[in-house]
């Protein structure tokens, strides 16, 4: 350590080289932790021995504190959401399909996010899925009903309010939880790999663009085909998702493991039973315990009497 | 006094003068063109006739602009909000008398097509903006206002085929109609506003422009009296 004329200040950094030594060898491990580097650097940023010493990742560290230093605009300015929509358009295209396109080995955030997430992407896959939901639960009573006497088409516009409520809810809040949930944990097992916020929104907005698709085909009126697209697009989210989240958690104690990945998979259905009860194939007047026997087995009832949707 | 001491001390030969004898002539007028500015920017004196004719005839200059979409500048140069508004209004004037009397889940109503079609804008600037393009946010309101022009034109043919015919017929001259008028207007707007976009986020910012409008060509074609 330098000498300084002040003994505390000599005190903390000498509390802060213990602590770099202890967690070198804990550092140089994973590649998924450099911004993690970068963060435990930027206080101690004043000892060039140790910034020298972690040769492997050592230029990465360089440039990830320079990268660091490009987005300190403060949070009120413009420019400081500019940076979030330092993206073109073949990027978004590239992010798109890789997460429609999920590959066991490829971590979205790793793969395609490369430290630059953007909120473009899901800000817009979330406009784009609320009006797909709409249009199509418009079409899709309008043609199951097309044939039956006494029926006036009208435009359900409350369908937009609240598909736009719900999805941009659940785009905001599961990632918050979510990044609150994976900080806590790297407090208490100094975890190697760490997500940034901004990071798993991109993820979870990325994630939601296979259900428009699948949102659109709802169209069809068959019954099985419809559960059958919903499921696949099921399949392909939770498993982005699985892929991004798996080196996360996997080093968790086995139970937070396996309890982080099921609240990932399974807060899927209940997002489906939303998406079942927002495209009509039912009325909006129904009760409670008519609502499950419609999401269930897709009967729907008018004037009192049971029908089959298809 | 020698010539090289003389040449060291600049002024030197005033040296020996004193200011106050020198009278000082000359006249100081103003410009002529000045008065002819001023008479320009005042518009206190002229008819109000006059005033509301020039606001209006800006505006269907503009119009003529967005009908004929070609690159040029009079949309951004001279921006105004009068003619999105008179296109907003009457927009959502034409949506109104649809299944509107009979329950409350009928077409949207005046307030939700003013909100969409406004906050729909702001958003597609904001969103323009942060791509870092170059338009201002008043020129880009104007234009996307301006190019909801052959929307409301498709709105006023559909009303029209509806009090004539109804059924499949009508639904698919509707179609057509509406489909065309969504083309020109994205095609229109995209004219004005790709310009002011770097070429890698040109796409980036069309498709906003592009899911804006359709929503309103699908309120427009899902409009049933």
């Amino acid at each position: 350590c330098e000498h300084f004329l002040f003994p505390y200040i000599q005190l903390d950094f000498e509390e802060a080289a213990n602590l770099m030594d202890a967690n070198r060898d804990v550092v140089t491990i994973s590649i998924g932790d450099e911004d993690l580097k970068a963060k435990r650097q930027g206080p101690a940023g004043g000892f060039p021995p140790d910034v020298a010493d972690d040769d492997p990742l050592g230029s990465d560290d360089k440039t990830e504190l320079l990268a660091g230093q490009k987005k300190s605009a403060p949070f009120w300015t413009f420019e400081y959401y500019q940076a979030f929509f330092d993206v073109e358009t073949h990027h978004v295209k590239e992010r798109i399909i890789g997460s429609m396109l999920p590959w066991p080995g490829k971590n979205f955030i790793q793969v395609y996010l490369r430290k630059n997430p953007d909120l473009y992407g899901p800000f817009w896959i979330c406009t784009t899925l609320v009006f797909a939901c709409a249009i199509s639960g418009n079409i899709s009573t309008f043609l199951h009903k097309f044939g039956s006497s006494g029926y006036k088409y009208t435009p359900e516009f409350q369908k937009v309010t609240i598909a736009a409520t719900a999805i941009f809810t659940y785009a905001w809040l599961v990632p918050l939880g979510l990044w609150g949930f994976l900080l806590w944990r790297n407090n208490k097992i100094l975890n190697l790999v760490s997500y940034s916020f901004m990071e798993i929104i991109c993820v979870y907005g990325y994630s939601l663009s296979v259900y428009i698709p699948a949102v659109v085909l709802w169209i069809i009126q068959v019954e099985w085909l419809r559960w059958c697209f919903m499921v696949v697009a099921l399949c392909v989210s939770g498993s982005v998702l699985v892929t991004t989240f798996w080196p996360a958690v996997r080093d968790d104690n086995p139970r937070v493991t396996i309890a982080v990945i099921a609240i990932i998979l399974l807060h899927y259905p209940a997002i489906l039973i939303f998406f079942c009860m927002s495209l009509p194939v039912c009325f909006w007047e129904t009760n409670a315990a008519d609502g499950i026997k419609l999401v269930f087995f897709g009967e729907t009832l008018v004037n009192g009497n049971c029908d089959h949707a298809c | 006094m020698t010539s090289a001491e003389e040449a060291s001390r600049p002024f030197a030969g005033l040296s020996d003068v004193s200011i106050p004898d020198i009278p000082v002539e000359g006249d100081i007028s103003l410009p002529v063109a000045s008065s002819a500015r001023d008479d320009e920017f005042s518009t206190l004196d002229e008819p109000v006739k006059e005033t509301i004719l020039r606001d209006l005839r800006a505006v269907a200059n503009k119009f003529v602009h967005v009908l004929y979409p070609k690159r040029s500048s009079v949309l951004l140069r001279d921006w105004d909000l009068w003619g999105p508004l008179l296109l907003c209004v009457t927009l959502a004037l034409l949506l109104q008398g649809g299944a509107a009397d009979s329950n409350d889940q009928g077409g949207p109503q005046f307030a939700e097509v003013f909100v969409i079609i406004w906050f729909g804008s702001i958003i597609i600037t904001l969103n323009s903006k942060l791509l870092g393009g170059t338009l201002s946010f008043f020129q880009s309101l104007c234009v996307l206002g301006y190019c909801i022009m052959p929307l409301t034109v498709a709105m006023v043919v559909c009303r029209i085929v509806l009090y004539t015919a109804s059924g499949k017929v009508s639904f698919a001259v509707r179609l057509v109609v509406v489909t065309a008028s969504f083309g020109w207007s994205t095609f229109a707007s995209t004219a004005f506003l790709a310009d002011s976009q770097p070429s890698n986020r040109r796409g980036l910012v069309v498709y906003p422009v592009f899911l804006f409008y359709f929503v309103i060509g699908w309120m427009i074609l899902t409009f049933s009296p």
